[in-house]
């Protein structure tokens, strides 16, 4: 499990490979093929988020299965105002919070400071990140997958992937306000557990 | 202004643009503890945005089973049009053919122009 097969080529007749806005208005125009170019291109950074949000790889996987249907049957209304990643992140957010809900309900779980934890183990698609990854990336993907549910989603959306609080609070089906506190409160935890005080000596990131 | 006081507020006021008061500016700016405290969440927030390009490995079947349900839905859009178009060119023919029968060849004419469509 080293690599991750990943295509970046598509070609119209032997042309040059088309980029991903040329895709993206191919796949506008109803062109299935070009579409699934980009699943191609993206579905590794979407089960990234989908897996950090959700979890676990079984659900991870079923939010892109769904986060593409649903790509796929709205991006006619994709204006590219936003980039297509940044939309894509915001389907999986919806897609990811629909599922978390559906599935404590059917636990009969409650999604407050109780509930699944982010056991962060997936190897890493990309080696160079990957060597980067000294303990304390490592230790960060701990903690933020230690994060109450509700916690970890703000934080991920926001501090990772800089979606504004205005988006983060319209996929989740929250206000702005409940957003903003559950950031804070997110950060402090993460603050808490990072810089712990251990033997009198801090723990850095 | 007490040290606790700042701490509440940092985690908020950590953000570039956030407003913060000027008596909580004024006692960050001489107050050592606070400003080592401060400086771990600016160490927090840029530890959270490299973790966007820690990229995962995903699960077995991931690509194959997304393409395959793309697929399927579009086959499954495919047969809605045919069924949907079928019974447009039949309740056409069935209205043209008791009218007239020149309704009814304009109703033929429009089920064989539909029909290309129908079958791609
Ligand atoms: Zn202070």
């Amino acid at each position: 499990m080293t690599s991750v097969a990943q295509s970046n080529r598509y070609r119209y007749d032997g042309s040059d490979p088309l980029s991903q806005e040329e895709l993206v208005a191919a796949a506008r125009d109803g062109d299935q093929q070009a579409f699934e170019e980009l699943v191609r291109q993206t579905y590794v950074a979407t089960y990234t988020l989908a897996y950090r949000l959700t979890g676990n790889e079984e659900d991870a996987r079923d939010v892109v299965q769904e986060t593409y249907l649903r790509a796929w049957k709205a991006i006619r209304r994709f204006r590219g105002d936003a980039q297509f990643s940044t939309w894509l992140y915001r389907i999986t957010a919806n897609t990811s919070s629909s599922m978390t809900q559906r599935r404590s309900r059917n636990r009969a779980d409650s999604l407050d400071d109780q509930g699944s934890e982010v056991i962060d183990e997936r190897p890493f698609a990309n080696p160079e990140a990957s060597s980067e990854a000294s303990a304390l990336h490592q230790r960060l993907s701990e903690a933020v997958a230690e994060l109450p549910p509700k916690l970890r989603a703000i934080v991920i959306l926001k501090d990772v992937y800089d979606l504004p609080h205005e988006a983060i609070a319209e996929e989740l089906g929250i206000s702005v306000a409940a957003a903003k506190v559950r950031l804070h409160r997110a950060r402090k935890r993460l603050r808490d557990v990072l810089f712990e005080e251990r033997g009198g000596v801090a723990r850095a990131v | 202004m007490r040290c606790e006081d700042v701490a509440l507020i940092l985690p908020r006021a950590v953000d570039v643009g956030e407003p913060v008061d000027e008596s909580v500016q004024h006692h960050v700016n001489s107050c050592l503890t606070c400003q080592a405290e401060l400086a771990k969440y600016h160490k927090l927030l840029k530890a959270l945005r490299t973790m966007r390009h820690q990229l995962l490995i995903p699960a077995p079947g991931t690509l194959a089973m997304t393409l395959a349900a793309l697929q399927e839905s579009q086959e499954r859009r495919a047969i809605r049009s045919l069924v949907t178009g079928r019974r447009g060119a039949y309740l056409g023919a069935i209205g043209g053919a008791a009218v007239a029968a020149g309704a009814a060849a304009a109703a033929v004419a429009l089920a064989r122009r539909r029909a290309p469509r129908l079958a791609g």
